[in-house]
């Protein structure tokens, strides 16, 4: 029997229009919107002025914190501007806008298509280059990558995990990834290996990707240490703790991080950014981004550079279609519907779905029946229907005794909900809410 | 009998002892409660809204009682009356403290301000606030989906069908402020009620760049300075691309109202204004 997650789940039509389609290169964009906070954390510090000359792969913005990400310019041209531009959701965020003159890269950067297998730098090196090059989690939680590699001091990492499920329905750039880009991520792997000081790495793939188990499988044979697991579709099995849970069978505890149960996950693109930063130098300046929806004229995986604007994206892909609904910014389940279609990629754009009627519709909400489905499906042991009313309620010692700060936002309990009550609306509400008063407390 | 007799004197002498034992116990812990206390809670409004800025009416009557100066305290429900009783049972003085209302300072009605997407999660503003800048061109304004009306205790906020914004019944208004506290975009705000309840106030909260504000909103304040320049009693701050009233400072002389070029200035409860007054001002 295949392994998965124990607790809760649900199964989504799988709708993965893509999967057998091979990435493109997207073109470069006129003008490159990058923002200066594409990460969890701190917004990195611009370090370019306006008119500033700058190449592909140039560093525009250096970490502002130990949590934040350096930021390189996805393209050679001249600094336009430095000023709060629309994100996704129309609200104005810092951005460096870079008129494209070309795609003249920056020095010491290789550039070319041959695979170097063997790792010549120390764990303290790779974190560095890692670090350096602006990586962050590729999955969409954008978590900066380095910090992830550094464990809190009396805490050691045993196993490596990588992230290869890409469990949201539609979105198949980790899949195409690992297909086309397959031995490279296996060096990533090692890499990460290196970093880790861990003697054993398990790449999690689901059951719905046999042609990527079989590539994975056939690229690691050789390698000691790697193994690849099979996985039952089971959503949210990308989450990190349902991963440990389904590869490792360890459970995470309450608020802690995977490194308590001795774990590292990183995404597949993750490793792939890693063996690109760390063999050849090139920082994080372009990604796998799905374009998909049943009604798009040609759904597309496309390799595009960060801070291509998401409307040349569906142009792409064959236009707008008229029956358009929603636009949304990742997959089904977990992504984020956007108001303002000229927001730039950033490094954790997964994917665009566009999206007709009856795919989208959000049926009005009605009272609670108690049936306690919600409680079934969610994969944290949570109970969101009384979450939602004590967040309603902003009944804060309720809904921490409640392990709100658990929630992982997949949405399972919003999607199973026979009265669609907008549980995870007011659950995430309390988190952003409650989070930073616990936080507080604790310093 | 004699059974009888030992479960009797048994039961007894335990009683006894008890006795004894609560007894020094309600000496020991017991809590002297100002006598005021509950002359004091009997005179406020018991609306327990939190208004005051303590827990509930019964917290607002400790500090009454506690507090040497009573200017720093007031009741916005039972509003001059309530503090006149208490000071009163107090033997303290109180000073008079001019109403005050909550304001609405956005006027983006449907009209005036044209969606661009449409929200369909959660019909909370905090929510909307949470996810993104709303389903109009304007991040600044409201929302519409009634957070404020949800906390107000008074009833005296609703959305108003036609325009989706939130109307203030000043009749009902306590200005506990609880509105203020639950909109995402500080868009409500306690004034000065005025004299026979006339205000002016600027109601647009855009910081936009005024070409941007006013092409999301027909009546958004573009930071002109139109207003400021001819305000004779130097009432009006321009910040960030918006006109501000102060209202201690507004002597409520109508003057900017006109002047406003998109018609962001609200005035209130006036007499209609008289032909030649309007000409005036347009010559000015």
């Amino acid at each position: 029997m295949l392994k998965t997650f124990a607790l809760g789940g649900i199964h989504p039509k799988e709708n993965k229009l893509t999967a057998k389609i091979p990435c493109e290169y997207q073109p470069l964009p006129k003008e490159a919107v990058v923002m200066v906070s594409q990460h969890i954390g701190a917004p990195a510090t611009v370090v370019v002025q306006k008119g500033d000359e700058v190449k592909t792969g140039q560093i525009v913005a250096k970490q502002g914190g130990f949590i934040s990400s350096n930021i390189h310019s996805p393209v050679s041209g001249v600094v336009k501007k430095i000023e709060p531009v629309a994100d996704a959701g129309g609200v104005k965020r810092n951005a460096i806008t870079i008129e494209v003159t070309g795609d003249d890269w920056a020095e010491g950067i290789d550039r070319s298509e041959n695979l170097i297998e063997e790792i010549k730098d120390d764990a303290k090196t790779i974190i560095q280059k890692i670090s350096d090059a602006g990586i962050v989690g590729m999955g969409g939680a954008t978590f900066p990558s380095h910090v992830k590699l550094m464990p809190p001091p009396g805490k050691t990492a045993k196993y490596l995990v990588i992230n290869g499920v890409e469990c949201e329905p539609y979105l198949t750039s980790d899949h195409r990834l690992m297909l086309e880009k397959g031995p490279e991520i296996v060096v990533g792997i090692e890499i990460l290996m290196v970093a880790l000081g861990v003697k054993q790495a398990f790449i999690g793939i689901e059951n719905n990707k046999p042609d990527a188990i079989k590539a994975m499988k056939k690229l690691t044979s050789k390698k000691k240490g790697i193994k690849v697991i099979p996985l039952k579709v089971q959503y949210p099995q990308g989450g990190e703790k349902q991963l440990i849970k389904a590869i490792l069978n360890k459970e995470v505890p309450s608020g802690a991080l995977p490194i308590e149960v001795g774990a590292v996950v990183q995404n597949v693109g993750t490793a792939f950014a890693v063996y690109e930063a760390v063999q050849k130098n090139k920082p994080l300046i372009e990604r796998v981004v799905t374009i998909t929806g049943k009604h798009l004229s040609s759904p597309k995986n496309l390799w595009v550079r960060i801070g291509t604007p998401v409307s040349s994206l569906i142009e792409a892909a064959g236009g707008l279609p008229e029956s358009t609904v929603k636009i949304i910014s990742g997959g089904p389940m977990m992504g984020k519907a956007m108001s303002n279609l000229n927001a730039p990629v950033t490094k954790g754009t997964s994917g665009i779905l566009v999206m007709a009627e009856p795919d989208t519709a959000r049926k009005p909400a009605s009272e609670c029946i108690r049936c306690g489905k919600c409680v079934t499906v969610c994969p944290m042991g949570l109970q969101p229907y009384a979450l939602m009313v004590y967040g309603i309620k902003q009944m804060y010692d309720k809904l921490e005794a409640g392990k709100v700060m658990d929630c992982i936002e997949c949405g399972s309990c919003s999607y199973t909900c026979p009265a669609n009550r907008e549980l995870l609306d007011y659950i995430r509400l309390s988190k952003s809410r409650l989070g930073p008063f616990i936080r507080n407390r604790k310093s | 009998m004699s059974l009888a007799l030992i479960a009797a004197a048994s039961l007894g002498a335990i009683g006894g002892v008890s006795a004894i034992i609560l007894y020094g116990a309600a000496k020991k812990f017991v809590v002297i409660e100002d006598p005021r206390l509950a002359e004091v809670e009997a005179a406020l409004p018991a609306a327990n809204c939190g208004g005051c800025g303590f827990p509930g009416c019964k917290g607002f009557a400790d500090a009454l009682i506690k507090a040497d100066d009573l200017s720093e305290l007031y009741c916005p429900v039972g509003k001059e009356e309530t503090m006149k009783t208490v000071a009163a049972i107090l033997g303290k003085t109180v000073e008079a403290k001019a109403a005050t209302v909550a304001v609405v300072r956005c006027a983006g009605s449907c009209a005036n301000r044209p969606r661009t997407n449409l929200w369909d999660g959660a019909k909370s503003c905090a929510v909307v606030s949470m996810n993104y800048s709303g389903d109009t061109g304007c991040s600044f304004g409201c929302h519409g989906l009634g957070d404020c009306v949800f906390v107000c205790k008074f009833d005296a906020i609703v959305i108003d069908e036609e325009t989706r914004l939130p109307v203030v019944d000043e009749e009902k208004c306590t200005s506990c402020g609880a509105c203020v506290k639950a909109c995402p975009n500080s868009i409500i705000q306690i004034r000065k009620k005025g004299p026979k309840s006339r205000r002016i106030y600027v109601s647009c909260v855009n910081k936009d760049k005024g070409v941007v504000a006013k092409k999301a909103c027909a009546t958004a304040c573009i930071g002109c300075g139109k207003c400021q320049k001819i305000c004779p009693h130097e009432a009006i701050t321009i910040e960030n691309n918006i006109a501000y009233i102060d209202d201690n400072k507004c002597k409520l002389c109508r003057k900017c109202v006109p002047e406003c070029p998109t018609s962001a200035i609200i005035e209130l409860n006036f007499p209609p204004r008289k032909t030649s007054e309007i000409q005036d001002t347009a010559t000015n």
